[in-house]
């Protein structure tokens, strides 16, 4: 069993140079932030009532800021790790780059506008819950679960599920069942999702001491693990056909993609020696994001066709 | 290019950067400020 780990200190090397642009862009974790950005503006067209295009945008900067912010502040604490996985090495602290203390800084000047922001111009339940959501993401799974805990992801996993939560809040100012079952499916989806991924990268994390569940429980109870996260995400994507969210082409969807969840996550649990069990915990992995992105996609399609039509 | 000119065009870069954002968001207030009040931004005594 792997020792859980307490933050070392990260060897920051000097930046002469100084970061470029991009850099700092990096420090943000732009694909996280787009995933981010799809979701939220998915619950902000799922909410009921109408908000101002120009709030509406504003909302949705605020909201992919913050998700940036909070990638820079998990970089700055996560540094040490970082520069030793395979995964992490190049992003712009390990490489020299940046310096930590640009990183901390960025962040939290990002945190408190996109924040403020939210709050002054949309609604503070929205502003709230993205301060929330930013604090979640620092200090419950960056900083304390991370690296105590093969649980990290199961509950730090609600901090990637609040976006749409906080794009149905900035619509109503509230929160409501629909947008319960938003965060829901996100948090449901973000075990099988990051633990495929710890398959196959497995010794990697084992090698900095966080304790994975492949790490610390075995792959085979990851697998276990991961069959169990799926069956109950592929239903639970489907109640948004049952609530007034998504209409026949979503429940049709959900369903065919809940069941191809399903199918390699069993392939991932029945394979599970040689090249071809890291063959299957890729295509789960890759597949989750496809997944998600569809899920939404067609939720998306599905209100917008609707409000279009009627 | 040396270490000196690199170093110089990022910090150029960085500045650019930082004023376009905060240009966006001057704008950004401006505009805001014009939708959640409306015509009531004309409502004040002369």
């Amino acid at each position: 069993m792997a020792e859980t780990l307490a933050k070392a200190e990260m060897p920051v090397a000097a930046a002469p140079l100084g970061g470029t642009v991009g850099d700092y862009l990096a420090l943000m974790k732009p694909r996280v932030m787009s995933l981010v950005v799809f979701t939220a503006l998915v619950g902000m067209i799922a909410a009921p009532g109408g908000l101002h295009p120009v709030l509406s945008a504003i909302a949705l900067i605020c909201i992919t800021v913050g998700a940036g912010a909070s990638g820079a502040l998990n970089m700055w604490w996560d540094a040490d790790i970082d520069a030793r996985m395979g995964r992490t090495a190049a992003r712009p602290i390990p490489r020299g780059q940046v310096t930590g203390d640009e990183a901390l800084t960025l962040g939290v000047i990002l945190s408190i506008f996109s924040v403020l922001t939210l709050g002054l111009l949309v609604n503070w339940v929205a502003g709230g819950l993205l301060a929330l959501t930013i604090a979640f993401y620092l200090f419950v799974y960056t900083m304390w679960l991370k690296r105590t805990t093969p649980h990290n992801i199961v509950i730090g996993g609600a901090a990637g599920a609040f976006p749409p939560m906080i794009g149905w809040a900035s619509v109503t100012g509230s929160v409501s069942l629909e947008s319960v079952v938003l965060f829901l499916i996100i948090f449901m989806w973000t075990p099988p999702h990051f633990w495929a991924l710890a398959l196959y990268r497995c010794r990697d994390y084992e090698r900095v001491g966080v304790p994975m569940l492949p790490v610390v429980a075995g792959k085979d109870e990851t697998r276990r693990q991961i069959l169990i996260y799926s069956a109950l995400l592929a239903p639970l994507a489907v109640v948004p056909a049952f609530i007034g969210l998504g209409g026949r082409v979503y429940l049709v969807a959900s369903v065919v993609l809940g069941a191809a969840f399903i199918a390699l996550a069993v392939d991932v649990w029945r394979v599970r020696d040689g090249r071809e069990a890291d063959a299957t915990a890729k295509r789960l992995f890759a597949f989750s994001i496809l997944y998600l992105f569809l899920i939404f996609a067609v939720l998306l399609a599905e209100l917008v066709w609707r409000a279009l039509v009627g | 290019m040396d270490a000196e000119e690199e170093r110089k065009r990022r910090q150029r870069d960085r500045s650019i950067a930082i004023a376009v954002v905060l240009g966006l968001m001057a704008i950004l207030f401006y505009v805001a400020t014009m939708v959640r009040l409306g015509g009531n931004v004309f409502n004040r005594p002369l």
